[in-house]
């Protein structure tokens, strides 16, 4: 699992060179080779790989998308329509860019979804989650800056609207937002230094991912039944198994992202943001990109004051709140048995939790008015109910079913039942065990 | 080592902690200026006033200036709109205070406070929602005044937040009548 049982033998006298020098060749040998991992993992561990590749199209796609882009209100939208219609491939470079973005969220968001099911963030697995929840946050802000790099008016209304949720800190609000914008409003410093961060984050974002690795590699992956790895009977080797697994599921993932790429390119954007940014009109609906919608929609829930908190200042509380509950998971889980599979109470919880944050992602996409807005307060109830008392009090009432005393024990006994199905390869997620 | 080393605190001691704190204070003062330059430059901060000739404006209608990036509007209210504005009580409102920048900072949001004595007809206010910014339109919601598409916030007819999560009156800026048709705004 960890480091220090490294199997990797140079053979050739240049590995042997190498080796002895800097043993990258060894570290990619025992960590991607002869790396041991559960043999139960499904398709929904396929996610990290995924993860890996589409940040890696980001960062070329963005590369060189930035040869072609003009930072300056005057020019910005322009320098993006010419990339579509003049440069060469250009339209295919930022459709790949633009749905990049959307389908990293994608795999993110069934990656998060993945590791509260299986109970992927309880000890030893804490720091890795978090490192897990940084990188989110980092996705997050440079999916926004991405997002307004070309002025459309969506881009414009979007920049405003978040970065207005930090006048609402008491006090120094307003020092705080105007230092962000580099003026009163959204205007040409706010664009200059959202291009310049928007290329800095993903080389951030891939440092953290390279520490969320290496904790990965240190406590070993989890699995469908949430047990630790107990005898080399429970493990295979990461070459070609998880190999083979891994590339598979990003072939099929691709098929998806290449559909939106050639057939449906702007579904998952906005027709507003084809209107250059216009600073004296806000657009008759404004919404974020889709996968900031459940928060968008916490925060909108907000209409009341509580106390000295005002409405604003509540709603933009309870929508960092929503991400800071990730951050807390490992600690709020009371329960000893790691997978949902085990934990018939907690498996109900979790997927009312994904239908709500569905609810709460439509619900973002909707006027602000009306039945919305009482929806929306009971979704977002419901969102913060469910880490602050579904999970503590969960851990400590329900009766776990009976988990087996390995992952050879629980692959043999439903395979038993399955009838010589190969090992692994069958059955949904929820079924599994 | 002599006895006097051994002393607690001694020279070496203080020696390390000034050299400490000369770290502390130099690395503030390096990275102030990374933090300095997203301030506003002085080219922003150069407001120049905006003069507006408002003698085209007859009741019910408005215009709109850009003021500092953003939009301020100048409306020539309605008798209706006056009314409806005067009848509101106090105790009513969700923000009491006028967040008129030409009155104490503490005045009541009364209709006469969100004008000017003697032009109560006028209102000129910043349009930006007082919630993230967005630019509410004019005379529309349950109130008449104006309404935020982005996030539902309802204002009446002399800009005061009654319904929706904004938490404010719309601001009031700085402005005086320098001739019967001409506003000089900032």
């Amino acid at each position: 699992m960890s480091e220090g049982h490294s199997t990797y033998t140079p053979k050739t006298g240049i590995e042997r060179w190498f080796d002895a020098r800097m043993p990258l060749p060894r570290l990619v040998y025992d960590s991607f080779v002869a790396y041991p991992v559960p043999r139960n993992l499904n398709y929904a561990w396929t996610f990290g790989g995924i993860l890996a590749i589409m940040l890696v199209s980001q960062i070329l796609t963005g590369i060189v998308l930035a040869m072609h882009y003009t930072a300056d209100v005057n020019l910005a939208f322009g320098s993006v329509e010419k990339i579509m219609r003049d440069v060469n491939s250009g339209w295919l470079l930022r459709y790949l860019h633009s749905n990049g973005a959307s389908f990293f969220f994608v795999a993110v968001y069934i990656h998060i979804f993945r590791g509260l099911y299986y109970g992927s963030y309880k000890a030893p697995r804490e720091l890795l989650w978090i490192l897990g929840c940084i990188i989110y946050l980092l996705m997050m802000a440079t999916g926004f800056m991405g997002y307004v790099l070309p002025w459309g008016q969506m881009s414009f209304w979007g920049a405003t609207v978040i970065t207005g949720f930090f006048s609402a800190i008491p006090l120094v609000g307003d020092w705080i937002q105007q230092l962000l914008l580099g003026g009163f409003a959204v205007d040409n410093p706010t664009l200059n230094r959202f291009f310049a961060l928007h290329y800095l984050l993903p080389f951030m974002i891939a440092g953290v991912v390279v520490l969320h690795v290496w904790a990965l590699h240190v406590v070993g992956q989890n699995n469908p039944t949430g047990i630790e790895i107990k005898s080399k009977t429970d493990t295979v080797a990461f070459t070609p198994y998880a190999t083979i697994k891994d590339a598979f599921g990003m072939i099929v993932f691709l098929f998806f992202f290449a559909y939106f790429v050639f057939y449906l390119p702007n579904y998952l954007g906005h027709p507003d943001n084809y209107i250059v940014a216009n600073p004296l009109k806000t657009p008759a609906h404004i919404v974020p990109e889709w996968y900031f919608l459940p928060f968008y929609a916490i925060l909108r829930a907000i209409t009341f004051n509580v106390g000295p908190i005002n409405s604003k200042l509540g709603g933009v509380l309870c929508m960092f709140g929503a991400i800071v509950m990730l951050f807390l998971v490992p600690w709020l889980d009371t329960s000893k048995v790691r997978s949902a599979v085990y934990r018939p109470w907690y498996k109900l919880f979790f997927w009312l939790f994904v239908a709500d944050a569905i609810l709460l992602g439509w619900l973002g996409s909707q006027p602000a008015e009306g039945s919305y807005v009482f929806m929306a307060q009971m979704a977002t109830l419901f969102y913060f109910a469910f880490f602050l008392i579904a999970l503590p009090v969960l851990g400590l009432i329900e009766t776990p079913r009976r988990v087996p005393n390995s992952i050879t024990e629980a692959v043999l006994e439903k395979n038993k039942g399955g009838g010589g199905h190969p090992i692994g390869a069958t059955a949904a997620p929820e079924t599994k065990g | 080592m002599s006895a006097t080393d051994t002393q607690d605190p001694n020279r070496r001691d203080f020696l390390y902690v000034a050299t400490g704190m000369a770290a502390v204070v130099g690395a503030g003062a390096f990275a102030w200026p990374f933090i300095d330059q997203m301030r506003p430059d002085a080219s922003t901060l150069a407001l120049a006033s905006v003069e507006v000739d408002v003698a085209s404006l007859t009741p019910g209608m408005s215009l709109i200036v850009k003021w500092r990036g953003k939009p301020v509007v100048v409306r020539n209210r309605t008798e209706q709109e006056m009314k409806d504005g005067e009848a509101v009580k106090l105790a009513d409102l969700k923000d009491p205070i006028a967040r008129n920048a030409n009155l104490p900072a503490d005045a009541p949001a009364t209709d006469a406070n969100r004008t000017t004595p003697g032009k109560e007809a006028w209102m000129v206010m910043v349009q930006v929602c007082t919630h993230l910014g967005c630019i509410p339109l004019g005379q529309e919601g349950d109130f008449g005044g104006w309404f935020c598409p982005c996030h539902g916030s309802q204002y009446d007819t002399a800009g005061r937040i009654r319904k929706g999560p904004a938490p404010e009156n719309m601001a009031v800026p700085v402005f005086k009548f320098i001739s019967d048709t001409k506003i000089l705004i900032g």
